[in-house]
Protein backbone atom coordinates (compact mmCIF):
# COMPACT_ATOMS: atom_id res chain seq x y z
CA UNK A 1 0.00 0.00 0.00
CA UNK A 2 3.11 1.95 0.96
CA UNK A 3 4.46 1.93 -2.67
CA UNK A 4 1.80 2.42 -4.14
CA UNK A 5 1.10 5.74 -2.62
CA UNK A 6 4.32 6.65 -2.94
CA UNK A 7 4.17 6.00 -6.63
CA UNK A 8 0.62 8.09 -7.04
CA UNK A 9 2.46 10.93 -5.00
CA UNK A 10 5.48 10.85 -7.80
CA UNK A 11 3.69 10.68 -10.65
CA UNK A 12 1.55 13.14 -9.54
CA UNK A 13 4.17 15.56 -8.66
CA UNK A 14 5.73 14.71 -11.88
CA UNK A 15 2.81 15.95 -13.75
CA UNK A 16 2.22 19.50 -12.12
CA UNK A 17 5.58 20.05 -13.16
CA UNK A 18 5.60 18.79 -16.67
CA UNK A 19 2.10 20.96 -16.84
CA UNK A 20 3.59 23.95 -14.95
CA UNK A 21 6.35 23.83 -18.37
CA UNK A 22 3.70 23.90 -21.24
CA UNK A 23 1.92 26.75 -18.97
CA UNK A 24 4.43 28.71 -19.14
CA UNK A 25 5.31 28.58 -22.94
CA UNK A 26 1.54 29.40 -23.23
CA UNK A 27 1.32 32.27 -21.24
CA UNK A 28 4.67 33.69 -22.62
CA UNK A 29 3.62 33.02 -26.43
CA UNK A 30 0.09 33.88 -25.35
CA UNK A 31 1.12 37.39 -24.06
CA UNK A 32 3.41 38.05 -27.00
CA UNK A 33 1.23 37.02 -29.64
CA UNK A 34 -2.23 38.67 -28.20
CA UNK A 35 -0.13 42.06 -27.24
CA UNK A 36 1.57 41.70 -31.16
CA UNK A 37 -0.56 40.47 -33.25
CA UNK A 38 -2.79 43.44 -33.92
CA UNK A 39 -0.15 45.82 -34.74
CA UNK A 40 0.93 43.26 -38.08
CA UNK A 41 -0.28 44.75 -40.69
CA UNK A 42 1.05 44.15 -44.25
CA UNK A 43 2.09 47.65 -43.64
CA UNK A 44 3.65 47.05 -40.71
CA UNK A 45 5.63 44.04 -42.06
CA UNK A 46 6.99 46.16 -45.55
CA UNK A 47 7.53 49.64 -44.44
CA UNK A 48 10.25 50.79 -43.32
CA UNK A 49 11.05 51.91 -39.68
CA UNK A 50 10.46 55.30 -38.31
CA UNK A 51 12.90 56.87 -35.79
CA UNK A 52 11.23 59.57 -34.14
CA UNK A 53 7.62 59.66 -35.77
CA UNK A 54 4.61 56.85 -36.08
CA UNK A 55 3.54 54.50 -38.24
CA UNK A 56 7.14 53.03 -39.13
CA UNK A 57 7.46 49.25 -40.23
CA UNK A 58 9.82 46.64 -39.95
CA UNK A 59 10.45 45.56 -43.72
CA UNK A 60 13.65 46.52 -43.69
CA UNK A 61 14.92 44.30 -40.58
CA UNK A 62 12.92 41.55 -41.84
CA UNK A 63 14.80 41.26 -45.05
CA UNK A 64 17.68 41.77 -43.26
CA UNK A 65 16.87 38.65 -40.96
CA UNK A 66 16.46 36.40 -43.63
CA UNK A 67 19.81 37.88 -45.77
CA UNK A 68 21.36 37.34 -42.72
CA UNK A 69 20.20 33.92 -41.89
CA UNK A 70 20.98 32.74 -45.27
CA UNK A 71 24.70 34.10 -45.83
CA UNK A 72 24.74 32.34 -42.49
CA UNK A 73 23.70 29.19 -43.73
CA UNK A 74 25.85 29.46 -47.11
CA UNK A 75 28.99 30.19 -45.34
CA UNK A 76 28.65 27.62 -42.35
CA UNK A 77 27.10 24.47 -43.82
CA UNK A 78 29.51 23.08 -46.01
CA UNK A 79 32.12 24.01 -43.34
CA UNK A 80 30.15 21.61 -40.87
CA UNK A 81 29.24 18.96 -43.28
CA UNK A 82 32.46 18.36 -43.76
CA UNK A 83 33.94 18.48 -39.96
CA UNK A 84 30.84 16.35 -39.24
CA UNK A 85 31.57 13.44 -42.31
CA UNK A 86 35.20 13.80 -40.91
CA UNK A 87 34.09 13.62 -37.41
CA UNK A 88 31.61 10.71 -37.85
CA UNK A 89 33.23 8.36 -40.71
CA UNK A 90 36.92 9.03 -40.96
CA UNK A 91 38.48 10.38 -37.71
CA UNK A 92 40.96 7.80 -35.53
CA UNK A 93 40.77 7.77 -31.87
CA UNK A 94 43.62 10.10 -30.83
CA UNK A 95 44.78 13.51 -29.32
CA UNK A 96 43.92 15.91 -33.09
CA UNK A 97 40.40 13.97 -33.16
CA UNK A 98 39.69 14.58 -29.20
CA UNK A 99 40.93 18.35 -29.78
CA UNK A 100 38.56 19.04 -32.07
CA UNK A 101 35.50 17.53 -30.12
CA UNK A 102 36.79 19.85 -27.33
CA UNK A 103 37.22 22.63 -29.63
CA UNK A 104 33.68 22.34 -31.20
CA UNK A 105 32.24 22.04 -27.08
CA UNK A 106 34.33 25.15 -25.89
CA UNK A 107 32.84 27.01 -28.86
CA UNK A 108 29.24 26.05 -28.26
CA UNK A 109 28.89 27.11 -24.60
CA UNK A 110 30.48 30.49 -25.47
CA UNK A 111 27.73 33.24 -24.92
CA UNK A 112 26.90 34.57 -27.89
CA UNK A 113 27.57 38.46 -26.77
CA UNK A 114 31.19 37.01 -26.56
CA UNK A 115 31.35 36.05 -29.87
CA UNK A 116 29.54 39.18 -30.83
CA UNK A 117 32.22 41.13 -29.22
CA UNK A 118 34.95 39.11 -30.44
CA UNK A 119 33.65 39.73 -33.95
CA UNK A 120 33.60 43.31 -33.54
CA UNK A 121 36.84 43.62 -32.74
CA UNK A 122 38.12 40.81 -34.81
CA UNK A 123 35.74 41.59 -37.90
CA UNK A 124 34.41 45.00 -37.42
CA UNK A 125 37.58 46.77 -36.33
CA UNK A 126 40.75 44.68 -36.91
CA UNK A 127 39.52 43.58 -40.74
CA UNK A 128 38.35 46.87 -41.34
CA UNK A 129 35.22 45.31 -42.19
CA UNK A 130 32.85 47.88 -40.21
CA UNK A 131 29.26 47.31 -39.03
CA UNK A 132 27.97 44.49 -42.23
CA UNK A 133 26.37 41.94 -42.86
CA UNK A 134 29.16 40.36 -43.63
CA UNK A 135 30.26 40.70 -40.22
CA UNK A 136 27.20 39.69 -38.70
CA UNK A 137 27.32 36.39 -41.29
CA UNK A 138 30.78 35.18 -40.04
CA UNK A 139 29.99 35.69 -36.19
CA UNK A 140 26.65 33.90 -36.55
CA UNK A 141 28.35 31.21 -38.62
CA UNK A 142 30.53 31.06 -35.26
CA UNK A 143 27.48 30.59 -33.03
CA UNK A 144 25.81 28.32 -35.39
CA UNK A 145 28.95 26.02 -36.49
CA UNK A 146 29.65 23.76 -33.03
CA UNK A 147 25.70 22.80 -32.97
CA UNK A 148 25.28 22.30 -36.67
CA UNK A 149 28.44 19.96 -36.64
CA UNK A 150 27.11 18.10 -33.84
CA UNK A 151 23.84 17.44 -35.05
CA UNK A 152 25.00 16.36 -38.46
CA UNK A 153 27.37 13.93 -36.66
CA UNK A 154 24.92 12.43 -35.01
CA UNK A 155 22.34 12.19 -37.81
CA UNK A 156 25.03 10.27 -40.06
CA UNK A 157 26.34 7.73 -36.56
CA UNK A 158 22.64 7.04 -36.48
CA UNK A 159 22.76 5.24 -39.80
CA UNK A 160 23.44 1.64 -38.79
CA UNK A 161 26.58 0.11 -39.72
CA UNK A 162 25.06 -2.56 -41.42
CA UNK A 163 24.75 -0.26 -44.21
CA UNK A 164 27.95 1.28 -44.48
CA UNK A 165 29.20 -2.44 -44.73
CA UNK A 166 26.58 -2.91 -47.43
CA UNK A 167 27.86 -0.03 -49.52
CA UNK A 168 31.64 -1.26 -48.51
CA UNK A 169 31.07 -4.62 -50.03
CA UNK A 170 29.30 -4.00 -53.12
CA UNK A 171 32.56 -2.56 -53.87
CA UNK A 172 31.68 0.93 -53.18
CA UNK A 173 34.92 3.24 -52.02
CA UNK A 174 34.47 4.64 -48.46
CA UNK A 175 33.71 8.12 -49.76
CA UNK A 176 31.09 6.87 -51.98
CA UNK A 177 29.43 4.65 -49.18
CA UNK A 178 29.66 8.19 -47.38
CA UNK A 179 28.29 10.28 -50.01
CA UNK A 180 25.93 8.16 -51.85
CA UNK A 181 24.34 5.93 -48.91
CA UNK A 182 24.87 7.34 -45.60
CA UNK A 183 24.63 11.22 -46.35
CA UNK A 184 21.33 10.28 -47.67
CA UNK A 185 19.98 8.73 -45.54
CA UNK A 186 21.12 10.37 -42.74
CA UNK A 187 19.48 13.92 -44.52
CA UNK A 188 16.18 13.96 -42.74
CA UNK A 189 17.86 14.26 -39.06
CA UNK A 190 20.39 16.86 -40.96
CA UNK A 191 17.69 19.00 -42.34
CA UNK A 192 15.45 18.85 -39.47
CA UNK A 193 18.87 20.36 -37.21
CA UNK A 194 19.87 22.95 -40.07
CA UNK A 195 16.21 24.16 -39.91
CA UNK A 196 16.17 24.72 -36.33
CA UNK A 197 19.75 25.98 -36.27
CA UNK A 198 18.00 28.37 -38.52
CA UNK A 199 15.88 29.33 -36.01
CA UNK A 200 17.99 30.13 -33.49
CA UNK A 201 20.06 32.11 -35.75
CA UNK A 202 17.29 34.05 -36.55
CA UNK A 203 15.80 35.27 -33.03
CA UNK A 204 20.01 36.06 -31.97
CA UNK A 205 20.32 39.34 -30.91
CA UNK A 206 23.67 39.77 -28.83
CA UNK A 207 26.05 38.81 -31.52
CA UNK A 208 24.74 40.78 -33.90
CA UNK A 209 24.47 44.23 -32.40
CA UNK A 210 28.19 45.10 -32.35
CA UNK A 211 29.10 43.02 -35.99
CA UNK A 212 26.05 43.88 -38.36
CA UNK A 213 25.26 47.06 -36.43
CA UNK A 214 22.14 48.81 -35.48
CA UNK A 215 21.06 51.00 -37.71
CA UNK A 216 19.07 50.03 -40.27
CA UNK A 217 19.82 51.79 -43.42
CA UNK A 218 17.05 52.64 -46.27
CA UNK A 219 17.71 50.46 -48.99
CA UNK A 220 15.95 50.41 -52.63
CA UNK A 221 14.59 47.24 -52.87
CA UNK A 222 14.99 48.67 -57.31
CA UNK A 223 18.00 47.81 -56.85
CA UNK A 224 19.97 44.21 -57.15
CA UNK A 225 23.06 45.24 -58.11
CA UNK A 226 25.33 43.73 -54.59
CA UNK A 227 27.93 46.04 -55.13
CA UNK A 228 25.73 49.21 -54.74
CA UNK A 229 25.60 50.62 -50.90
CA UNK A 230 21.66 51.06 -51.14
CA UNK A 231 20.88 47.50 -52.68
CA UNK A 232 19.24 44.82 -50.38
CA UNK A 233 22.18 42.46 -51.04
CA UNK A 234 24.96 44.45 -50.42
CA UNK A 235 27.42 42.78 -47.59
CA UNK A 236 29.28 46.02 -46.80
CA UNK A 237 26.10 47.75 -45.41
CA UNK A 238 25.26 48.00 -41.64
CA UNK A 239 21.89 45.77 -40.55
CA UNK A 240 19.90 45.89 -38.08
CA UNK A 241 17.77 42.68 -37.94
CA UNK A 242 14.28 42.36 -36.33
CA UNK A 243 16.20 40.59 -33.06
CA UNK A 244 18.22 43.49 -32.89
CA UNK A 245 15.25 45.84 -33.56
CA UNK A 246 13.33 44.99 -30.58
CA UNK A 247 16.37 45.15 -28.15
CA UNK A 248 16.93 48.48 -29.93
CA UNK A 249 13.83 50.03 -29.48
CA UNK A 250 13.34 48.86 -25.91
CA UNK A 251 16.33 50.37 -24.91
CA UNK A 252 16.56 53.63 -26.53
CA UNK A 253 13.30 54.25 -29.21
CA UNK A 254 11.76 57.66 -29.17
CA UNK A 255 9.09 57.05 -31.41
CA UNK A 256 5.46 57.87 -30.01
CA UNK A 257 4.16 54.27 -30.64
CA UNK A 258 7.38 52.21 -29.60
CA UNK A 259 5.98 50.30 -27.63
CA UNK A 260 3.38 48.74 -30.13
CA UNK A 261 6.06 48.13 -32.35
CA UNK A 262 8.44 46.41 -30.46
CA UNK A 263 4.61 44.08 -29.23
CA UNK A 264 4.32 43.49 -33.27
CA UNK A 265 7.98 42.84 -33.63
CA UNK A 266 8.32 40.33 -31.22
CA UNK A 267 4.80 39.08 -32.16
CA UNK A 268 6.82 38.29 -35.67
CA UNK A 269 9.41 37.02 -34.68
CA UNK A 270 8.11 34.33 -32.33
CA UNK A 271 5.63 33.20 -35.28
CA UNK A 272 8.87 33.18 -37.58
CA UNK A 273 10.64 31.04 -34.95
CA UNK A 274 7.39 28.74 -34.58
CA UNK A 275 7.29 28.22 -38.42
CA UNK A 276 10.73 27.43 -38.37
CA UNK A 277 10.51 24.52 -35.71
CA UNK A 278 7.20 22.97 -37.39
CA UNK A 279 8.41 23.18 -40.57
CA UNK A 280 11.70 21.39 -39.30
CA UNK A 281 9.41 18.15 -38.25
CA UNK A 282 7.28 18.38 -41.32
CA UNK A 283 10.18 18.62 -43.66
CA UNK A 284 12.09 16.41 -41.83
CA UNK A 285 9.21 13.40 -41.75
CA UNK A 286 8.42 13.88 -45.19
CA UNK A 287 11.99 13.47 -46.55
CA UNK A 288 12.43 10.35 -45.10
CA UNK A 289 8.89 9.72 -45.92
CA UNK A 290 9.97 10.34 -49.68
CA UNK A 291 13.41 8.65 -49.22
CA UNK A 292 12.41 5.88 -47.66
CA UNK A 293 8.78 5.65 -49.65
CA UNK A 294 7.63 4.40 -46.07
CA UNK A 295 4.18 4.96 -45.58
CA UNK B 1 40.37 -30.21 -56.88
CA UNK B 2 40.59 -26.80 -58.89
CA UNK B 3 41.91 -24.25 -56.25
CA UNK B 4 39.79 -20.91 -57.08
CA UNK B 5 40.53 -19.67 -53.62
CA UNK B 6 43.64 -20.75 -51.25
CA UNK B 7 44.23 -19.64 -47.91
CA UNK B 8 47.04 -20.18 -45.88
CA UNK B 9 47.79 -20.60 -42.58
CA UNK B 10 45.37 -17.64 -41.82
CA UNK B 11 45.63 -16.13 -38.30
CA UNK B 12 43.78 -13.52 -37.03
CA UNK B 13 43.52 -11.61 -33.94
CA UNK B 14 41.32 -9.09 -32.13
CA UNK B 15 43.42 -7.76 -30.22
CA UNK B 16 45.40 -10.46 -28.39
CA UNK B 17 42.87 -12.52 -28.94
CA UNK B 18 43.44 -15.31 -31.51
CA UNK B 19 40.23 -15.86 -33.36
CA UNK B 20 41.57 -17.77 -36.48
CA UNK B 21 44.74 -20.50 -35.65
CA UNK B 22 46.16 -21.30 -38.93
CA UNK B 23 43.31 -21.86 -41.64
CA UNK B 24 44.22 -23.81 -44.25
CA UNK B 25 41.01 -24.13 -46.85
CA UNK B 26 40.62 -23.77 -50.38
CA UNK B 27 37.48 -23.84 -52.53
CA UNK B 28 36.90 -25.04 -56.24
CA UNK B 29 35.64 -22.57 -58.57
CA UNK B 30 32.18 -23.40 -58.74
CA UNK B 31 29.65 -24.91 -56.38
CA UNK B 32 28.25 -24.13 -52.96
CA UNK B 33 30.77 -24.83 -49.74
CA UNK B 34 29.03 -24.54 -46.11
CA UNK B 35 31.51 -23.17 -43.02
CA UNK B 36 29.93 -24.80 -39.65
CA UNK B 37 30.35 -24.38 -35.83
CA UNK B 38 29.23 -23.59 -33.07
CA UNK B 39 28.75 -19.53 -32.35
CA UNK B 40 32.60 -18.15 -31.78
CA UNK B 41 34.16 -20.88 -33.60
CA UNK B 42 35.76 -18.00 -36.09
CA UNK B 43 33.23 -19.09 -39.30
CA UNK B 44 32.11 -16.06 -39.56
CA UNK B 45 35.32 -13.83 -39.12
CA UNK B 46 37.41 -16.17 -41.53
CA UNK B 47 34.61 -15.85 -44.31
CA UNK B 48 35.15 -11.69 -43.26
CA UNK B 49 39.11 -12.13 -44.61
CA UNK B 50 38.23 -13.38 -48.02
CA UNK B 51 36.64 -10.06 -48.66
CA UNK B 52 38.64 -7.97 -45.97
CA UNK B 53 36.08 -6.57 -44.54
CA UNK B 54 38.37 -7.17 -41.47
CA UNK B 55 40.38 -4.38 -42.32
CA UNK B 56 37.32 -2.13 -41.12
CA UNK B 57 37.82 -3.07 -37.44
CA UNK B 58 41.10 -1.22 -36.32
CA UNK B 59 42.11 -3.85 -33.38
CA UNK B 60 42.63 -6.62 -36.25
CA UNK B 61 45.89 -7.95 -37.07
CA UNK B 62 45.86 -10.92 -39.49
CA UNK B 63 49.42 -13.25 -40.95
CA UNK B 64 49.04 -15.81 -43.57
CA UNK B 65 48.05 -15.48 -47.82
CA UNK B 66 44.71 -15.89 -49.63
CA UNK B 67 44.74 -15.82 -53.46
CA UNK B 68 41.89 -15.64 -55.24
CA UNK B 69 41.84 -16.08 -59.21
CA UNK B 70 45.83 -16.60 -58.54
CA UNK B 71 46.14 -12.96 -57.09
CA UNK B 72 46.86 -12.35 -53.34
CA UNK B 73 44.04 -10.34 -52.32
CA UNK B 74 46.31 -8.78 -49.40
CA UNK B 75 49.00 -7.59 -51.69
CA UNK B 76 49.72 -4.13 -51.05
CA UNK B 77 48.74 -3.73 -54.79
CA UNK B 78 45.30 -4.78 -54.56
CA UNK B 79 42.58 -2.52 -54.30
CA UNK B 80 40.03 -3.49 -52.14
CA UNK B 81 36.76 -1.42 -53.90
CA UNK B 82 37.71 -3.67 -56.64
CA UNK B 83 38.21 -6.78 -54.57
CA UNK B 84 34.90 -6.49 -53.49
CA UNK B 85 33.53 -5.97 -56.81
CA UNK B 86 34.60 -9.75 -57.27
CA UNK B 87 33.49 -10.91 -54.14
CA UNK B 88 30.45 -10.32 -53.01
CA UNK B 89 28.90 -10.32 -49.83
CA UNK B 90 25.02 -11.08 -48.30
CA UNK B 91 24.91 -10.38 -44.25
CA UNK B 92 22.82 -11.92 -41.74
CA UNK B 93 20.69 -9.18 -41.26
CA UNK B 94 18.85 -7.96 -44.57
CA UNK B 95 20.34 -4.58 -45.31
CA UNK B 96 18.72 -3.14 -48.16
CA UNK B 97 19.53 0.79 -48.91
CA UNK B 98 16.40 2.69 -47.53
CA UNK B 99 15.72 3.46 -51.32
CA UNK B 100 13.37 2.08 -54.25
CA UNK B 101 14.19 -1.83 -55.25
CA UNK B 102 15.14 -0.52 -58.57
CA UNK B 103 18.02 1.47 -56.91
CA UNK B 104 19.14 -0.94 -54.88
CA UNK B 105 19.74 -3.39 -57.24
CA UNK B 106 21.52 -1.05 -59.64
CA UNK B 107 23.47 0.92 -56.85
CA UNK B 108 26.79 -1.02 -57.32
CA UNK B 109 26.31 -0.48 -61.35
CA UNK B 110 25.62 3.19 -61.10
CA UNK B 111 28.44 3.95 -58.90
CA UNK B 112 30.64 1.99 -61.10
CA UNK B 113 29.44 4.51 -63.82
CA UNK B 114 26.91 2.65 -65.86
CA UNK B 115 24.20 4.68 -67.22
CA UNK B 116 22.50 2.80 -70.14
CA UNK B 117 18.70 2.59 -68.99
CA UNK B 118 18.50 -0.21 -71.06
CA UNK B 119 21.54 -2.07 -69.65
CA UNK B 120 20.44 -1.30 -66.38
CA UNK B 121 16.60 -2.25 -67.05
CA UNK B 122 18.04 -5.59 -68.25
CA UNK B 123 20.36 -6.67 -65.62
CA UNK B 124 17.64 -5.62 -63.18
CA UNK B 125 15.20 -7.91 -64.44
CA UNK B 126 17.91 -10.83 -64.56
CA UNK B 127 19.20 -10.25 -61.17
CA UNK B 128 15.94 -10.40 -59.71
CA UNK B 129 14.85 -13.23 -61.33
CA UNK B 130 18.53 -14.92 -60.40
CA UNK B 131 17.45 -13.99 -56.68
CA UNK B 132 13.94 -15.79 -57.28
CA UNK B 133 12.62 -12.49 -56.05
CA UNK B 134 11.19 -11.22 -59.76
CA UNK B 135 7.51 -12.16 -59.97
CA UNK B 136 6.95 -10.64 -56.20
CA UNK B 137 8.65 -7.52 -56.91
CA UNK B 138 8.01 -6.66 -60.80
CA UNK B 139 4.89 -4.89 -60.65
CA UNK B 140 6.78 -2.04 -57.77
CA UNK B 141 9.89 -1.71 -58.93
CA UNK B 142 10.28 1.80 -57.68
CA UNK B 143 8.62 0.89 -54.31
CA UNK B 144 10.99 1.23 -51.06
CA UNK B 145 13.42 -1.67 -50.37
CA UNK B 146 12.17 -1.33 -46.48
CA UNK B 147 8.21 -1.58 -46.94
CA UNK B 148 9.10 -5.53 -48.40
CA UNK B 149 9.07 -8.85 -46.38
CA UNK B 150 12.65 -9.76 -44.43
CA UNK B 151 12.56 -12.80 -46.65
CA UNK B 152 11.98 -10.54 -49.95
CA UNK B 153 14.31 -8.00 -48.48
CA UNK B 154 17.19 -10.64 -48.26
CA UNK B 155 16.37 -11.57 -51.94
CA UNK B 156 16.61 -8.47 -53.59
CA UNK B 157 20.28 -7.78 -51.35
CA UNK B 158 21.26 -11.19 -53.10
CA UNK B 159 20.02 -9.57 -56.44
CA UNK B 160 22.29 -6.58 -55.10
CA UNK B 161 25.22 -8.43 -55.18
CA UNK B 162 24.37 -10.59 -58.08
CA UNK B 163 23.44 -7.28 -60.65
CA UNK B 164 27.78 -6.44 -60.50
CA UNK B 165 28.44 -9.65 -61.52
CA UNK B 166 31.10 -11.12 -58.67
CA UNK B 167 32.80 -14.61 -59.42
CA UNK B 168 32.64 -15.31 -55.50
CA UNK B 169 29.39 -15.03 -52.81
CA UNK B 170 29.88 -14.72 -49.27
CA UNK B 171 26.92 -15.24 -47.60
CA UNK B 172 27.16 -14.84 -43.69
CA UNK B 173 24.24 -16.97 -41.86
CA UNK B 174 21.56 -15.25 -44.58
CA UNK B 175 18.75 -17.26 -44.05
CA UNK B 176 18.77 -17.20 -40.06
CA UNK B 177 16.73 -14.12 -39.53
CA UNK B 178 14.32 -15.65 -41.96
CA UNK B 179 11.21 -17.76 -41.81
CA UNK B 180 11.37 -21.13 -43.31
CA UNK B 181 9.66 -20.63 -45.88
CA UNK B 182 11.59 -17.83 -46.88
CA UNK B 183 14.87 -19.59 -46.04
CA UNK B 184 13.98 -22.64 -48.39
CA UNK B 185 13.46 -20.10 -51.29
CA UNK B 186 17.23 -18.90 -50.73
CA UNK B 187 18.29 -22.34 -50.49
CA UNK B 188 16.55 -23.32 -53.97
CA UNK B 189 18.31 -20.24 -55.53
CA UNK B 190 21.26 -20.97 -54.24
CA UNK B 191 21.13 -24.19 -56.31
CA UNK B 192 20.20 -22.54 -58.98
CA UNK B 193 23.16 -20.29 -59.46
CA UNK B 194 25.48 -22.93 -58.22
CA UNK B 195 26.99 -23.36 -61.10
CA UNK B 196 28.13 -20.03 -62.30
CA UNK B 197 29.63 -18.81 -59.18
CA UNK B 198 31.79 -19.52 -56.08
CA UNK B 199 29.13 -20.00 -53.71
CA UNK B 200 30.41 -19.56 -49.57
CA UNK B 201 27.76 -20.06 -47.08
CA UNK B 202 28.10 -19.39 -43.41
CA UNK B 203 25.39 -21.97 -41.51
CA UNK B 204 24.44 -23.03 -37.80
CA UNK B 205 21.71 -24.76 -39.15
CA UNK B 206 22.88 -28.40 -40.19
CA UNK B 207 19.92 -29.49 -42.16
CA UNK B 208 21.12 -26.26 -44.64
CA UNK B 209 24.94 -27.47 -45.29
CA UNK B 210 23.58 -31.25 -45.78
CA UNK B 211 20.81 -29.91 -48.18
CA UNK B 212 22.47 -27.49 -50.25
CA UNK B 213 26.34 -27.39 -50.05
CA UNK B 214 29.24 -29.31 -52.09
CA UNK B 215 31.50 -29.12 -49.44
CA UNK B 216 31.82 -28.36 -45.98
CA UNK B 217 34.23 -27.37 -43.94
CA UNK B 218 34.11 -27.70 -40.01
CA UNK B 219 35.14 -24.74 -37.65
CA UNK B 220 36.00 -25.36 -33.69
CA UNK B 221 37.63 -23.07 -31.36
CA UNK B 222 39.19 -20.86 -34.58
CA UNK B 223 40.61 -23.88 -35.81
CA UNK B 224 40.03 -25.64 -38.74
CA UNK B 225 38.71 -29.48 -37.78
CA UNK B 226 37.78 -31.37 -40.81
CA UNK B 227 37.30 -30.44 -44.54
CA UNK B 228 35.61 -32.21 -47.43
CA UNK B 229 32.86 -33.48 -49.72
CA UNK B 230 29.42 -32.44 -47.71
CA UNK B 231 28.45 -36.49 -47.92
CA UNK B 232 31.69 -37.67 -46.23
CA UNK B 233 32.05 -34.86 -44.08
CA UNK B 234 28.28 -36.31 -42.08
CA UNK B 235 28.15 -39.48 -43.35
CA UNK B 236 31.98 -40.98 -42.29
CA UNK B 237 33.69 -37.95 -40.42
CA UNK B 238 37.05 -38.26 -39.77
CA UNK B 239 37.23 -36.53 -36.55
CA UNK B 240 35.78 -37.13 -33.25
CA UNK B 241 34.79 -33.36 -32.74
CA UNK B 242 32.90 -33.47 -35.97
CA UNK B 243 30.99 -36.15 -35.27
CA UNK B 244 29.71 -34.60 -31.98
CA UNK B 245 29.07 -31.73 -33.63
CA UNK B 246 27.16 -33.39 -36.59
CA UNK B 247 24.93 -35.63 -34.14
CA UNK B 248 24.48 -32.82 -32.02
CA UNK B 249 26.35 -34.15 -28.85
CA UNK B 250 27.36 -30.58 -28.05
CA UNK B 251 27.25 -26.83 -29.83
Amino acid sequence: MKTKLQNNIAITVIRVIAALVVLILAFLLGDILISGIPHISWHFLTAASQSFTSGGGIGVQLFNSIYLLLLTLIISFPISLGAGIFLSEYAPKNIFTATVRMAIEVLSSLPSVVVGLFGFLLFVVQMDMGFSILSGAIALTFFNLPLLTRNIEESLRAVPDLQREAGLSLGLSKWKTVTKVILPEALPGIVTGVVLGAGRVFGEAAALIYTAGQSATNINFGNWNPFNSTSPLNLMRPAETLAVHIWKINSEGVMPDAAAVSAGSSAVLIIAVLIFNFSARVIGNQLYRKLTATK
Amino acid sequence: MEEFITTKDIHLYYGKKEALKGINLSFPAKGINALIGPSGCGKSTYLRTLNRMNDLIPSVTMTGSIMINGQDIYSPKMDTVDLRKKVGMVFQQPNPFPFSIYENVTYGLRIAGIKDKQLLDERVEQSLKQAAVWDEVKDDLHKSALSLSGGQQQRVCIARVLAVQPDVILLDEPTSALDPVSSGLIEDMLLTIRDNYTIIIVTHNLQQASRISDRTAFFLNGELIEEGKTKSVFLNPKRQETDDYISGRFG
